[in-house]
């Protein structure tokens, strides 16, 4: 009697959970004005989004997904209940659910890059992502720091600036090219791994209106940095917060004759 | 932390020098190909003490991982204080992941050292100026390149020994550079720069800046919108997330002024602004600025540029 032995092969996912860490800072249009009493920027009734390379993140990390890569991404934000919003628009373009580490610090000064990698590595501990895709830098306190720290807490490999993100055949590991400062590299490192997001990476989709209502029923997990074990307190104090030095008004020239007079006579040309 | 590329030192760890020698005893650490010819030079620097280099192979292109390895193990063994570099791509991978092994924070682009805690920088893309005290045991920082005037070339009589190799790590792999190959002047040091942007309309027009620049030896700079839109590469692009200028003299053409564009050339000594939008926001910040036709203006400043010269 003979018997056929089928050979079942079963196609076992390569796992890709994203983990997108997301700050709500100013509107990245609005005219910034400091406190007189110089303790920081006046962010009263002042328009609050997502930081352009977090959205950047987001939308890399849900590219991923659609592209059969990604198996889950994670938003995550640090801050007061309205970071939740910020959280929700992450859902709106497509993460899976949020987690939001609640603290009423100032989120543009106090609450500083070395805590917030602290606090990202502890919930990645937690939720054992493959892969971390954060903002290269925040518009508020102009740090390009976090990414970095994250990487280095973990002990993984990181690529910074990213403007193209390739995922190996094997799902394994990833190509990065980066803006360096006289063009582009790239670097290449197996996952787990963190990658910073830069301008050119991608252009980030508006969330429509059904997305905006299938956000609604995607679940917001609340934490504190207690319940995480992290200390967040500052350590660089801030002092004082001040307007730049303004630059004396100019003038306008009437023709290009007029423009190289003006040079020559104050001595620049 | 000095830096070396394509087996050069990078200028602007002249002005980390300078930064570092008003807080205390400078000791340069430089690694990667290129560091001991680096090193020598680095020794005659003035304020420079010491020179550790080392030019093992784990170390070429500033593989943040090796770097940042390299970067702790000699803080520790000498009990360094303070850790500065200048503001770079280099320096922005390695610095902060190195900082953690200290349980510190970086104090970025520092723009003014106050004290050997005390230092200002430049937050909301320029408009918050932020003065900042550490209480970090060992501090770390990266410098505004504009802010601090290169410390002298010679003078110096530092003594160059050979850096403890940390063990290779091996996590992540430099793959290619594309680099642009160019002759022109270096955008964060020239004392001119021509910058351009949506106003030029395509990358040929391009040209009219590069023959604008050529006769006054300028840089020419651009806007994120023309770097977007494929007009320039990546490496000229001047704002809040990209470089930061400060020439004795920047023309800005056909360009609106964003706020983050402006935060990469506020501090230039004269600016000078051609657009034919009476209303962009550039000429707020201008200290000469003309109302014209760019196609028409440029060329012929270009022409009577040209004739002086």
């Amino acid at each position: 009697q003979r018997r056929d032995m089928g050979i079942l092969f079963v196609n076992i996912p390569v796992k890709m959970r994203v983990l997108v860490p997301v700050k709500r800072v100013i509107d990245y249009a609005v005219k910034v004005r400091v406190k007189p009493d110089k303790k920081g920027v006046d962010l009263t009734n002042v328009k609050m989004s997502m930081n352009p390379f977090c959205e950047i993140a987001v939308e890399q990390a849900v590219r991923l997904k659609e592209s059969g890569h990604a198996t889950e991404v994670i938003a995550v934000s640090i801050g007061p209940k309205t970071c939740q919003e910020t959280i929700r628009t992450a859902l709106a373009m497509g993460a899976d659910r949020g987690i939001h580490v609640y603290t009423e610090m100032r989120t543009d000064q106090e609450l500083q890059p070395l805590a917030v990698a602290k606090l990202i590595k502890a919930i990645a501990e937690k939720e054992q992502p493959e892969l971390l895709l954060v903002g290269k830098q925040a518009i508020d306190d102009d740090c390009n720091q976090t990414a970095q720290m994250i990487a280095g807490l973990m002990n993984w490999p990181q690529a910074t600036f990213a403007s193209k993100v390739t995922v190996h055949e094997d799902k394994k590991g990833v190509d990065v090219m980066r803006e360096v400062d006289g063009g582009m590299q790239t670097v290449t490192f197996k996952l787990p791994g963190v990658i910073s997001c830069d301008l050119r990476l991608n252009e980030p989709r508006y969330a429509t209106l059904p997305n905006i209502m299938k956000a609604r029923k995607k679940t917001i997990e609340q934490v504190t940095p207690e319940d995480l074990k992290v200390d967040v307190s500052p350590r660089l104090e801030v002092l004082s917060v001040e307007e730049p030095p303004a630059r004396a008004s100019g003038a306008k020239v009437g023709s290009v004759d007029e423009l190289l007079t003006q040079l020559k006579n104050a001595k620049i040309i | 932390l000095a830096e070396v590329y394509g087996g050069k030192l990078v200028p602007n760890t002249l002005s980390a020098v300078a930064a570092a020698a008003k807080i205390g005893e400078v000791t340069a650490l430089v690694a990667g190909q290129g560091a001991k010819t680096a090193a020598a030079e680095l020794a005659k620097v003035a304020g420079v003490t010491a020179v550790l280099a080392t030019e093992a192979a784990h170390y070429d292109h500033g593989l943040p991982e090796e770097v940042s390895t390299l970067l702790v193990e000699t803080v520790k063994a000498g009990n360094f204080t303070h850790v500065v570099s200048a503001t770079s791509a280099f320096s922005k991978n390695a610095i902060p992941r190195a900082a953690v092994a200290f349980d510190s924070m970086v104090i970025s682009d520092v723009a003014e050292i106050k004290s050997e805690d005390t230092f200002i920088r430049n937050t909301y893309a320029g408009n918050a100026v932020s003065t900042v005290k550490s209480s970090d045991a060992v501090k770390f920082l990266t410098v505004r390149p504009t802010s601090f005037e290169r410390a002298a070339k010679e003078g110096g009589n530092g003594s160059v020994s050979d850096a403890k190799d940390s063990a290779p790590k091996g996590s992540s792999k430099w793959v290619k550079d594309e680099v642009q190959k160019t002759d022109k002047p270096e955008l964060t040091a020239a004392p001119i720069v021509v910058s351009g942007g949506r106003g030029l309309k395509n990358k040929e027009n391009f040209k009219l800046l590069d023959d604008l620049a050529a006769p006054m030896k300028a840089a020419v700079g651009a806007t994120r919108a023309v770097v977007d839109a494929g007009y320039c590469p990546n490496d000229m692009q001047v704002g809040q997330t990209g470089k930061v200028v400060a020439p004795n003299l920047y023309i800005a053409v056909g360009l609106s002024g964003a706020i983050q564009h402006v935060a990469g050339m506020k501090d230039s000594k004269v600016i000078v602004a051609i657009n034919n939008d009476a209303d962009a926001p550039i000429f707020q910040v201008a200290d000469y600025g003309l109302v014209a036709d760019l196609f028409d203006a440029v060329p012929k400043l270009t022409e009577k540029i040209g004739r002086a010269h």
